[in-house]
């Protein structure tokens, strides 16, 4: 159980899940599915504490499945409540299906998705397989470096999902066991100024609008299935502008500001690495041990993956000259990882974009340690110096 | 001529249907292959293929069975398969083409 050890800066000491339990409980959310699997387990069970304890005023839905918990969001969001849940690995592949449901109804359901590997081998570890899978699913994906972001994230995620120019579920994404079980120091919000950030949830239409009937889920054929997937496109690729206008202003309210994606050293760098999540924060250290060697070495990590700001990547790395895209997921059989394909394809028919190699590390929990990060901006600057990518992609950390 | 993207249809919000009852304008009698066909002779009018009919296909009138509204029946052969062993006044003809 979370206990915040209050200082005056109001710091206190929380592992990834119990911020991510605790942000929950300040926004108190009208409905919350729950379904446990390892490693985000903890967030409901810390969660049904504060529901047990009368903290909350959410209706606590225990589920049989994560195919249920989804589906009870699903029901309960087109009811127009606010919903909640959190799964990982095979519990949001069960939740396939129902992930694409709530993007087409268009039902702002906000998911902390605690990231792990799929089976088989079955392995409890993180690694993005589960999260880069439902990457085209029509759900927001936001990808968190630290405790204090996974926290910070949440709240966000609500405004973004619930804003009437997007209407699109989100998921928060955070590190299996490194950042879900990782003690970390935070900043907690207080409850009211949570309160006030976050604001009612007020749906558009909803099935207990009686005054308003309506049906939902209705089956539609060729006539105008493609101009609903038109606008449902077009509304998560507008979620963009609305995750710049809701990082700018939590940066104003809480002083810490949040963009489409974290350039760390990146400005004057000739070399640079592309990687999300926590793993960022073990390249940045190796960043650092570089540079005072005076090598000009640099990061991007993005924040923002779903939808993807490609223009805004894409620019950013421009004056680099190589780039190593690191992706924690496989696409199996695919043009490397998925992240490297959409940085690479980002860059494509620029003039004189940098070279994009692309490495798969870290699966199922395997150590990226600095050294890794160090011997992938040696492999970069063997590409400086021969002027040839060489090999494309590959695996690293094996 | 092409069609701009950005001028196409408007389309409701996640596929909601705002007005209510609207599947009785969507005729589904052309999906029919087979046909169901009263024996008024047999019928009992006990209704249970009224009960059964998932697409309400049925037509009732004053407590008894007056025959099938064919543009809504899909030919599935519920009331056929329903309608008791003793009676069978219902059968499924092949459509003509």
């Amino acid at each position: 159980m979370a206990t915040p050890l209050t200082d005056k800066k109001k710091q206190v000491v929380l592992t990834g899940n119990s911020a991510v339990a605790y942000a929950m409980k300040q926004i108190d959310p009208d409905v919350c599915a729950a379904y446990p699997i390892t490693p985000s387990t903890a967030i409901m069970e810390e969660f049904s504490s504060y529901y047990a304890d009368g903290k909350v005023s959410t209706e606590l839905v225990t589920v049989e499945s994560e195919h249920s918990a989804m589906s009870a969001c699903v029901g309960a969001a087109a009811a127009g409540a606010r919903v909640m849940t959190a799964t990982s690995s095979q519990g949001l592949a069960l939740m396939w299906e129902v992930l694409y449901i709530a993007s087409g109804m268009r039902l702002p359901v906000v998911m902390a998705v605690v990231n792990r590997a799929l089976s088989a081998p079955i392995n409890i570890h993180c690694d993005h397989s589960d999260s880069m899978g439902a990457r085209d699913s029509g759900w927001i994906q936001i990808y968190s470096e630290t405790v204090q972001e996974a926290y910070d994230n949440l709240f966000q995620a609500v405004r973004i999902a619930e804003d009437h120019r997007v209407l699109t579920p989100a998921m928060v994404c955070l590190d299996g066991f490194i950042t879900s079980h990782a003690i970390e120091n935070l900043t907690l919000i207080e409850d009211g100024d949570v309160k006030d950030f976050v604001g009612e949830f007020e749906p558009k239409q909803s099935l207990l609008d009686t005054g308003h009937p309506i049906t939902m889920g209705a089956m539609t054929l060729p006539e105008y299935y493609i101009d609903f997937k038109y606008e449902q496109s077009k509304a998560i690729r507008g979620a963009k502008e609305v995750v710049i206008e809701v990082g700018r202003e939590f940066g104003e309210r809480f002083g810490r500001e949040y963009g489409l994606m974290e350039c760390y050293r990146l400005d004057d760098a000739d070399v640079a690495i592309v990687v999300l999540s926590s793993a960022a924060g073990t390249t940045k250290v190796a960043v650092d041990r570089l540079r005072d060697q005076g090598k000009k070495v640099g990061l991007l990590r993005p924040r923002l993956y779903r939808p993807f700001p490609h223009e805004e990547i894409a620019s950013a790395l421009m004056g680099v000259k190589a780039v190593c895209v690191l992706d924690r997921a496989d696409s199996m059989s695919g043009f490397g990882g998925p992240l490297f394909t959409d940085v690479r394809s980002a860059l494509y028919g620029r003039d004189s974009a940098p070279k994009v190699i692309g490495r798969i590390f870290g699966l199922g929990g395997r150590d990226y340690k600095v050294e890794d990060a160090e011997a992938v901006f040696d492999e970069l600057y063997n590409v400086l110096e021969t002027g040839e990518a060489g090999k494309l992609t590959g695996y690293i950390t094996i | 001529m092409k069609k701009d993207c950005e001028e196409k249809k408007e389309v409701p919000l996640g596929g909601v249907i705002h007005k209510a009852g609207n599947a009785h304008d969507y005729v589904t009698g052309g999906w029919r292959k087979l046909r169901p066909v009263l024996d008024k002779d047999k019928c009992t009018n006990c209704l249970i293929c009224w009960v059964m009919c998932p697409d309400s296909a049925v037509i009732a009138e004053d407590g008894k069975m007056v025959g099938f509204d064919l543009e809504h029946c899909k030919g599935c052969g519920i009331c056929a398969m329903e309608c008791p062993d003793k009676v069978k006044a219902i059968t499924m003809e092949e459509e003509e083409a």
